[in-house]
């Protein structure tokens, strides 16, 4: 197991990021499974992160009150903030929680004596071992896994389709959406407190936009049909930095590049099982026929 | 069953009805006929709640559904389907019937989670009930295809299907045969009137006359907003006001016995 060990203190927090970054993805995803384009997700990491961080830091608590206090603290939130803005719909919603992000971030930035500000939080323990990292993920899946195949789960999807008959098969609509917005705050909160202790250091500009447009990137590049999508996703868009190392300033720009040329050639993504079906049920009368072409 | 009373609804300065007053019997099928933008889907938004009245009131079974919302019209047995269809698109037949039943489903989170059997049998039983309204409809045979790949008329059957699942008491069609081909009408005209055997109350809006006609025991005509008659299927056919409604003023008598178009 020599090698493995070598793998592991080279590589343990490249694995532990893919890890925390599914659980983003998978919180975006949830909100998407509803119809909703919220892009507060990154903001609600931030708030679990910094909640969690200053709990361990400056109250001594131990680490599962401060994960539990990362998770509570941006459903709160979002619970406040999810009446007016859930009302909005498409880009208005983005646009909204969008700016709900700035507000948080401004908001770590200035308040320096709880915060560090600029600095950030230096020194925070690194609690987050493997198992808790794994344990969230399977959790989460768990638990969306349940949801999406229940009365729940039916109903994001119907609202998805069609809100105002979905309202007319008796489903309250409003309570849905506050439920998928409430719930994925509380993964990406998990995900930020996780992250929080895992990496020694927070500052306000991981939170930031860039952050937001990442955490879509993978759920979208993964494909939204499923759970295994967003999963995919994260994986691809952590090792993506790693594999393409000389290119590291345009980092981002390879991100949006990579989300334009998904839209545009792979509009459900990756990982799209109607998609696949299409293959296998083509595939023995045109073997080679051009497979990208079945989006 | 669901009555009407002084009912009115202003977009503005235009108002769209005005002092609507009717009531759909318990068990009957009653129709609401009217040329093109008479209003007649706005009584149907204004009734599940999809609009709010400028004034008048709506009862059902004695109870006022002014300020209700829709969801919660639908739970107190009101289903309704549409006149432009509004399908799942994207989710088989069955999974389109089973998100009718949602309010029906009453297990709670702990056996959702970990799938306990009160979570199972209700799944189930719901799969089996949906299976059910689709072979009363004939789509069972379909029941896992994808929704969007029905012909128009089968989409239209699939509502109704899937309206019933939210075991309404009070049914409203909303042009239940718009676009469908005379071989389609027919097929729908039986299904409907097999729904109303089974004790359904069915209120529908409809054009096409030989349907209505057919179908309903009574008629209300609904023209610029307001009602301007209302009985049964001969008297309305008779009715010199519908006749002018649809027709526009005569000047001989060929008009009055061409009533239906």
């Amino acid at each position: 197991m020599e090698w493995f060990d070598n793998f592991w203190s080279v590589y343990s927090n490249l694995v532990l990021t893919i890890g925390i970054n599914a659980l983003l993805a998978l919180s975006i995803w949830l909100t998407l499974s509803c119809g909703l384009l919220a892009m507060a997700n990154a903001a609600f990491m931030g708030i679990g992160a910094y909640t969690a961080s200053l709990l361990t830091m400056n109250a001594g608590a131990p680490f599962p009150v401060a994960l539990a206090g990362g998770i509570v603290a941006p459903t709160l939130v979002a619970l406040l903030i999810g009446g007016p803005t859930l009302r909005l719909s498409g880009v208005y919603l983005a646009m909204a929680t969008l700016g709900f992000g700035e507000v948080v971030r401004v908001l770590i930035l200035n308040a320096e004596s709880l915060t560090g500000g600029a600095l950030g939080l230096n020194g925070i323990p690194q609690s987050t071992q493997w198992w808790h990292v794994v344990l969230a993920l399977v959790l989460v899946l768990l638990i969306l896994w349940r949801l999406r195949r229940s009365r729940i789960g039916r109903a994001f999807e119907a609202i998805k389709e069609d809100g105002i008959a979905a309202s007319l098969m008796g489903i309250g609509v409003m309570a849905h959406k506050m439920l998928a917005f409430a719930l994925g705050a509380a993964i990406a909160g998990l995900a930020g407190a996780l992250n929080a202790h895992l990496t020694f250091f927070i500052g306000p500009s991981e939170f930031g936009f860039d952050r937001g447009v990442d955490i879509l990137t993978m759920a979208i590049l993964g494909g939204t049909a499923g759970l295994t999508g967003p999963v995919l996703g994260a994986l691809i868009i952590t090792l993506l930095p790693e594999l393409l190392r000389a290119f590291k300033d345009f980092r981002t720009m390879m991100n949006g590049a990579i989300l334009v040329l998904i839209v545009l050639f792979l509009p459900k993504g990756l990982w799209d099982p109607l998609r696949f079906k299409q293959w296998f049920a083509r595939a023995p009368r045109k073997p080679d026929s051009m497979p990208g072409k079945a989006a | 069953m669901l009555k009407l009373t002084q009912l009115s609804k202003r977009f503005g300065g235009l108002s769209v009805l005005q002092d609507v007053n009717f009531e759909v019997p318990a068990g009957s099928v009653f129709g609401l006929i009217g040329p093109n933008g008479a209003g007649k889907t706005t009584v149907f938004n204004l009734i599940t709640g999809l609009l709010a009245p400028s004034g008048g009131g709506i009862e059902f079974d004695g109870r006022s559904l002014v300020g209700v919302a829709p969801h919660q019209i639908t739970r107190r047995g009101l289903g309704r389907t549409f006149q432009n269809i509004r399908i799942f698109k994207e989710m088989s037949l069955l999974e389109n019937v089973v998100v009718g039943m949602h309010a029906h489903l009453g297990y709670g989170v702990p056996a959702l989670l970990f799938a306990l059997p009160g979570f199972r049998a209700q799944e189930q039983r719901a799969r089996a009930k949906a299976h059910e309204l689709l072979s009363w409809v004939g789509l069972d045979h379909k029941a896992d295809d994808i929704a969007d790949n029905l012909s128009y008329g089968d989409q239209r059957k699939l509502e109704l299907a899937r309206a019933l699942a939210t075991e309404p008491r009070l049914l409203l069609l909303d042009e239940p045969v718009a676009g469908m081909n005379s071989g389609e009408k027919v097929e729908l005209m039986a299904l409907v009137r097999k729904i109303a055997e089974r004790g359904y109350t069915i209120f529908m809006i409809e054009h096409d006359m030989r349907f209505v006609m057919g179908l309903c025991q009574r008629i209300a005509v609904l023209n610029f907003g307001r009602i301007i008659a209302e009985g049964t299927p001969d008297e309305i056919k008779n009715n010199a006001d519908v006749i002018e409604a649809y027709l526009g003023r005569e000047d001989d008598d060929q008009a009055a016995s061409g009533g239906r178009p």
